[in-house]
């Protein structure tokens, strides 16, 4: 028995009992608090798999938008989770939970212990192909070439996501700026953090955005990065937050994704289908767009933790 | 020296996992904050250490992403802390 | 020269460990929470900053060393920062029981 496995077994475990321990969670405060945790256990339990892109997609995401946004939540909820916390589901609701965790576990359970052999892989396949994108990073090459589709979706779900949080405000407050009351002194410690840590954060998070073509990184992971760095600004009141319908915000917003679609039906004419980059600007564009993408990524995420419009818009 | 950096890691993680039984006891939201700040800080510190022993350099970035976010959910706690109580105050008085 | 860092690692790692443990017991075992927070802090900077000494000897290069240094003193500044803010979290719940 190796140190390794022992770490392995222990992290397996831990993980297990950390997700009852925040199911069975008597507040929702601490059940987020045990998330944040959770995604913490998590970032390790990938990083032992060999699945370092993983590991910081969830630590970049985990311990900042969905913590906050978790947090944010939860704090709101708390006067009325007395209330809520009296309900209980019904038999019926019990009954089907009960059989689909349980043909869930058995589907899993199946998988592990009866693997095919070979193992089926398109590992190989994604490899081959890598030094014609001129992208070393494997993850990269399936999110911004062979899968490009689903990126391009993905980035599509969030701004709608947004539209969904901002259609949440009251008609007086449309076009106004979101919630995120600044509550600190302008002398106090936050307002330190929030002076020191952006510059160094916005270095890290462009390192993590351009060393994604040859190593673990890449836009989702950079675009968190900063818009946790935009967010403490905010939050500490050294900028305010800015109102909704502002056309430089908006623009900032679908940026990525136009982008990213323009290119997609340049694909038509130039190559030869939706999403084929030609082949000798292959690396450009892909850097092109994962720039845009960084960008509008940050400001969605951070204006989904902002929430919807609070106030009303300045005139 | 590979062995001994993975025991290392998993001795760090079992110490602060240990830690987490704050969370499940309080007996106030900070000690559950206190906790979690714990568990970040002992699992920057067994990534460092997985990073070396295991041969994973990328994994340094996952740590250099953990440590840069550190804060930002006690800012977050402490952010929505105030405006809660108030509510509270409200609710109880009207 | 190779077996002198190599020992150099072991110690300082280990030394790292032991606070870890500290800052363990002190957050299990103390009876307030701003006690607590005092033994956190040991965790948070002593224990990593151990922890970060100790690699250094074994990073593959100087932007290694460099970010390892960089995670340090970020872990320096959050610890710092959070502490002053969960401590005037912890006056404030004092402050309403």
């Amino acid at each position: 028995m190796t140190a390794a496995m022992v770490l392995d077994v222990g992290l397996a475990l831990l993980v297990v009992a950390v997700a009852v321990w925040i199911v069975a969670a008597g507040s929702a405060f601490a059940a987020v608090v045990g998330f944040v945790s959770f995604g913490l256990l998590l970032a390790l339990a990938w990083a032992r798999l060999a699945a370092v892109d993983v590991a910081l997609t969830e630590a970049a995401i985990g311990s900042g938008v969905t913590g906050a946004l978790l947090m944010t939540a939860a704090s709101r909820l708390r006067p009325t989770e007395s209330r809520s916390a009296g309900e209980r589901p019904g038999a019926f609701l019990h009954v089907v939970a009960a059989v689909l965790a349980v043909l869930v576990s058995a589907g899993l359970a199946a998988l592990v212990l009866i693997p095919a052999s070979p193992a089926p892989s398109l590992a190989p396949a994604a490899a081959v192909h890598l030094p014609e994108l001129d992208v070393l990073n494997p993850v990269t090459a399936v999110l911004m070439a062979y899968r490009a589709v689903d990126t391009l979706l993905e980035k599509i779900v969030l701004l709608l996501a947004l539209i969904g949080v901002w259609s949440l405000a009251p008609d007086r407050f449309w076009g106004g700026a979101p919630g995120l009351w600044p509550r600190s002194r302008p002398d106090g410690e936050l307002t330190l953090l929030a002076r020191l840590l952006p510059p160094i954060g916005i270095v890290v998070g462009i390192y993590i955005l351009w060393v994604g073509a040859i190593a673990p990184g890449g836009a989702f992971q950079g675009g968190a990065i900063l818009a946790a760095m935009w967010l403490l600004i905010m939050i500490a009141g050294l900028r305010p937050v800015p109102e909704i319908h502002r056309q430089w915000l908006r623009l900032v917003l679908v940026v990525g994704p136009a982008v990213f679609l323009t290119v997609g039906f340049a694909g038509f004419f130039l190559p030869n289908g939706f999403l084929s980059y030609p082949a000798q600007f292959t690396k450009p564009l892909i850097i092109v767009i994962e720039v845009v993408l960084t960008l509008s990524i940050a400001a969605i995420l951070g204006l989904l933790v902002a929430g919807p419009p609070e106030r009303e818009r300045q005139r | 020296m590979a062995e001994f950096l993975i025991a290392a890691a998993g001795f760090v993680l079992a110490m602060v996992a240990l830690g987490l039984a704050r969370i499940l006891r309080g007996p106030g939201d900070a000690d559950r904050m206190m906790a979690a700040q714990l568990l970040g800080t002992g699992g920057i510190a067994a990534l460092l250490l997985l990073a070396a022993g295991t041969d994973v350099p990328a994994a340094v970035d996952a740590a250099l992403t953990l440590a840069l976010l550190a804060a930002f959910v006690a800012v977050a706690f402490v952010n929505n802390a105030p405006r809660t109580d108030a509510a509270e105050r409200r609710a109880t008085d009207g | 020269m190779r077996v002198l860092f190599d020992s150099f690692t072991v110690l300082a790692v280990s030394a790292g460990a032991v606070f870890f443990l500290a800052g363990t017991v002190g957050l299990l075992r103390f009876p307030d929470s701003l006690s607590r927070l005092h033994a956190l802090t040991k965790a948070d900077n002593l224990g990593l900053g151990l922890v970060v000494l100790g690699l250094l000897p074994q990073a593959t290069g100087p932007l290694v060393a460099l970010k390892l240094i960089t995670v340090w003193l970020l872990a320096q500044l959050a610890g710092a920062i959070v502490t002053q803010l969960v401590a005037r979290a912890v006056r404030r719940e004092n402050q309403e029981a």
